[in-house]
């Protein structure tokens, strides 16, 4: 019942019971790993053996390996970022361009591509990989029959992982972009070209500045959804892992708190990062 | 700055042609060809090397092969469950944050909601192994309160599997709730209690059919990001975890056969693309509004 109805005394305890145990739910994972990576023992399970910073700083020589001494984490968690870099730039450019041919033109079969612009967030992110490495593989086939041309580029690896990311990311850009389009008051645009402003100068200096919140809305999440995601990536990976196919591999062989260590990282981060949006939103809103 | 006519036309067709470039470009060479070249490989045979010719054998197989078609009938059916038992558990708070906590409590409940969407879907699954394996923390918990004499293995059950797409999803679940319950006016539940309904007709005759577009929007997606899940299934199930995508995986990375790959992708992808298009169907809604309003 609604809070201004009157709730019997069994209803208010029930509520607060099934919310306690929703948060518990909740954090008691992610307070687990984060627990662990102090833990002084080998293995990320109880009992607790004490607090240790091995897993952060430990190196070969004090016989553990911590997060900030083992080359194959750090790398990862670079291409991690590298490739949510890009995958930022794209979708964004094209979240962009997209918002405004739907949002400011007409021309024929709109309708048809505004569906199939949402068709990458219905199929599941295992198929957009398989499919685009067999396309790839057959582009770069018949490259080679036709014209000799070896394009690396199109075998498993990086590149292929940032385009099978953006073929989705770029459908969630694209409507968060448009959703702030779309409440834009064309009447500024058109009071400064009444005032002599070329097309150009207006985009820059009206439309884009409104813009700009969802903008960087928008490429905080292609950022985080490319850092996180899982199964488009594993299926276009090569020889280079990004960080959570790295750890996924590290975790069946068998979990390491240096595995807690970087996942502790990552929560760090990406806290960090959701804070300074809800600020930077909050100081939008006001 | 004086355009002629002819001048604007021309101009405002070319930043058209400009700015369809890259949308036709992603689609096209994303998502369509890609597709087209997936059906392709699913609907040929390797009938010698480098030789092909059409057939239907990799859907025979799927067909023959016990092994395989019970996997991706379980999938779906645990898909489905995890999809309802994310509903349960997603709908009272939904409930609780736009109806009963007030202003800094509801946005707060809200917040902490997304929180488990912003760490990666690895980190979720670790906590749960440190949790749950035998050598874990609730293990150890039962041990310690006399419930079990052994610590028992908690990873590896089809519960576990549940517990995992259900924590994964919550956020999926809550959010499309959260708006449509936020639209219902509070005056009619107001109304439907002096008019002496019981809880539960309120929530049948009322407040249900309002959430509706929300429910089917928030189940859609649920369903869909637990088919097509392989980490929380393949980390928490573990050998016994039998999920389609790991066939596809299988077939695909492992065993390089690619055909097989291709005809169990489209299988996966039309259980998805029917459950979503019956769901449509149920609830009367329009594919384009479920997708803005998820």
């Amino acid at each position: 019942m609604i809070a201004s109805l009157p709730r019997p005394a069994w209803l208010r305890t029930a509520t607060v019971l099934y919310v306690a145990a929703f948060l518990i739910f909740l954090f008691v994972p992610l307070v687990v790993v984060g627990v662990f990576a102090f833990n002084n023992a080998n293995y990320p399970a109880p009992p607790w053996h004490g607090f240790t910073l091995d897993w952060f700083t430990g190196s070969a020589a004090t016989g553990r390996v911590g997060l900030f001494h083992d080359p194959d984490l750090l790398g990862s968690i670079w291409t991690s970022v590298t490739v949510a870099f890009w995958v930022t730039i794209l979708s964004v450019t094209v979240g962009t361009a997209n918002s405004f041919l739907m949002e400011r033109h007409q021309f024929p079969g709109k309708q048809a591509l505004s569906v199939l612009m949402l068709v990458p967030l219905v199929i599941p992110g295992v198929i957009l990989g398989i499919s685009i490495l067999s396309f790839s593989s057959r582009v770069a086939e018949l490259a080679d029959d036709l014209f000799g041309l070896d394009l690396d580029f199109l075998r498993p690896g990086l590149p292929l992982v940032v385009l099978g990311q953006f073929s989705y990311i770029a459908t969630i850009a694209t409507l968060m972009i448009s959703a702030r389009l779309k409440r834009f008051d064309t009447t500024l645009e058109e009071a400064a070209l009444n005032l002599g402003a070329s097309q150009f100068a207006v985009l820059r200096t009206i439309t884009l500045p409104y813009l700009r919140p969802a903008l960087i809305g928008s490429a905080a999440i292609s950022f985080i959804m490319s850092f996180e995601n899982f199964n488009t990536t594993l299926m276009l990976v090569g020889s280079d892992s990004p960080l959570t196919v790295m750890m996924y591999g590290r975790m069946r062989e068998g979990a390491s708190p240096v595995l807690n260590a970087v996942s502790l990282f990552l929560m760090l981060a990406s806290a960090g990062l959701a804070l300074t949006l809800m600020r930077g939103s909050a100081a939008q809103n006001k | 700055m004086v355009h002629t006519m002819a001048e604007r036309v021309w101009q405002r067709r070319l930043i058209l042609a400009l700015l369809l470039a890259p949308a036709l470009l992603w689609l096209f060479a994303l998502i369509l060809l890609p597709h087209v070249q997936l059906a392709v490989l699913a609907l040929r045979e390797r009938v010698a090397p480098h030789v092909f010719q059409p057939s239907l054998a990799q859907f025979k197989t799927f067909f023959a092969e016990p092994l395989y078609w019970e996997v991706f009938v379980r999938t779906a059916f645990m898909s489905i469950v995890a999809t309802a038992l994310t509903l349960l558990v997603a709908f009272p708070i939904a409930w609780v944050i736009t109806k009963v906590a007030r202003g800094r409590a509801s946005a707060m409940l809200f917040m902490v909601c997304l929180i488990p969407f912003w760490v990666s879907e690895t980190v979720r699954a670790l906590g749960w192994l440190i949790l749950l394996r035998e050598s874990g923390v609730l293990p150890a918990i039962l041990v310690k309160l006399g419930l079990a004499a052994v610590p028992p293995e908690l990873l590896y059950h089809d519960a576990t599997i549940l517990v995992g797409l259900v924590y994964t999803s919550l956020l999926f679940m809550v959010t499309p709730l959260v708006s449509s319950l936020e639209s219902l006016d509070n005056s009619l539940i107001e109304a439907a209690y002096d008019l002496g309904a019981s809880g539960f007709a309120t929530l049948r005759k009322i407040v249900i059919p309002h959430a509706a577009p929300g429910i089917t929007a928030g189940c859609i997606v649920v369903f869909m990001l637990s088919l097509g899940n392989y980490l929380t299934p393949n980390l928490l199930g573990g050998k016994n975890s039998q999920w389609f995508t790991e066939l596809i995986y299988t077939q695909f990375i492992v065993r390089f056969n690619w055909e097989q790959g291709a005809a169990f992708g489209f299988l996966l992808l039309g259980l998805s693309t029917a459950i979503v298009a019956v769901g449509l169907r149920l609830s009367g809604q329009r594919f384009v509004d479920v997708m803005r309003r998820s």
